[in-house]
């Protein structure tokens, strides 16, 4: 990574402008070539230093459902039960936390209603409780990481 | 424009506006025109296609268009999740204040589960190590003061599972 990958990261945190040439537009806000912009970014996805590049969707604005869960593992338990989780395509992430609640997954479905089954599908393959936690209201999404 | 071709006129944005989803969550084409690059993909006009991805950053189906960093890769090795228990009444006041602060990248109101889990505010943190989180944190409970009750932090310590978040075509 160097100054000018530095810098499209920066710049492309922000937005990215929906016209005819959106990256000759950029490329001339950053001083570079609209082709060295493109091989950047494409450089960077490929080497995984960027996740994604286009449009982030808002998942319930789309008509999703996001939820996030939790489930406190026995510890003997813990990789069967992770197995068991990550098994159903409706988890999108699962992360391992230094808790007694130490399972913490978010589940991505089209309808409420095949939320509920996810959650029961788990709960009947697993015999553990899940605490669903879905977001009552959101302050905040997004984050500028300065590099 | 009558109530049934407006309704007709909604129905085809909906359909048009899922397709260019679909086709666009992969990624922006790396492409100098990328947008008319979709619009050939999905048999439509360019202008269609961007005037309906504007009217979907409009009306905040999409977020924003840009690049997502991997923050693991950028440094950002230590993620805690701050949960605070704050009285329900005074929640968004509070949740405002926190998510405005610059370190917090998600902030949410979320249902308690008593006995379990006594927690109704959620704000993730980033770090470059876990002193770093746990300084930023420290800020947090200054912000809230007697306002909050009881909080903890959990570090994530492992990913389990990654994907993205998907529609189906």
């Amino acid at each position: 990574m160097d100054a000018l990958d530095r810098r499209i990261i920066n710049e492309l945190q922000g937005g990215f402008p929906v016209c005819e040439y959106p990256y000759r537009e950029v490329a001339e806000r950053l001083g570079c070539t609209e082709t060295e912009l493109i091989t950047r970014i494409g450089g960077m996805l490929d080497d995984g230093l960027l996740t994604r590049f286009g449009p982030l969707f808002h998942a319930e604005h789309m008509g999703g459902a996001l939820s996030l869960c939790a489930m406190s593992v026995p510890q003997d338990r813990f990789e069967a039960v992770a197995a068991t989780v990550n098994d159903f395509p409706e988890v999108a992430h699962n992360y391992q936390r230094d808790h007694a609640m130490n399972m913490w997954f978010v589940l991505a479905t089209e309808t409420r209603a095949a939320q509920q089954v996810a959650i029961d599908g788990i709960e009947a393959r697993t015999g553990l409780q899940v605490f669903n936690l879905p977001k009552l209201e959101e302050f905040y999404v997004g984050l500028h990481f300065e590099v | 424009m009558s109530a049934a071709s407006q309704a007709c006129l909604d129905e085809g944005f909906q359909e048009l506006d899922r397709r260019i989803v679909v086709a666009a969550q992969s990624g922006l084409p790396l492409d100098p025109r990328p947008y008319h690059r979709l619009a050939a993909e999905l048999g439509v006009a360019p202008e269609r296609v961007m005037e309906r991805i504007n009217a979907m950053l409009a009306d905040g189906r999409i977020r924003r268009i840009g690049v997502v960093p991997n923050h693991y890769r950028l440094g950002y090795v230590a993620n805690g999740m701050s949960v605070w228990d704050v009285a329900d009444e005074s929640i968004g006041e509070l949740g405002r204040a926190v998510g405005q602060l610059d370190f917090v990248s998600h902030c949410y109101h979320r249902p308690r589960q008593l006995p379990d889990w006594p927690y109704n505010l959620f704000a993730m943190v980033h770090g470059r190590s876990r002193e770093e989180v746990e300084a930023l944190v420290a800020r947090i409970a200054d912000l809230l003061g007697e306002r909050q009750r009881q909080h903890a932090i959990l570090f994530s310590t492992r990913i389990l599972k990654k994907t993205g978040l998907r529609l189906g075509g």
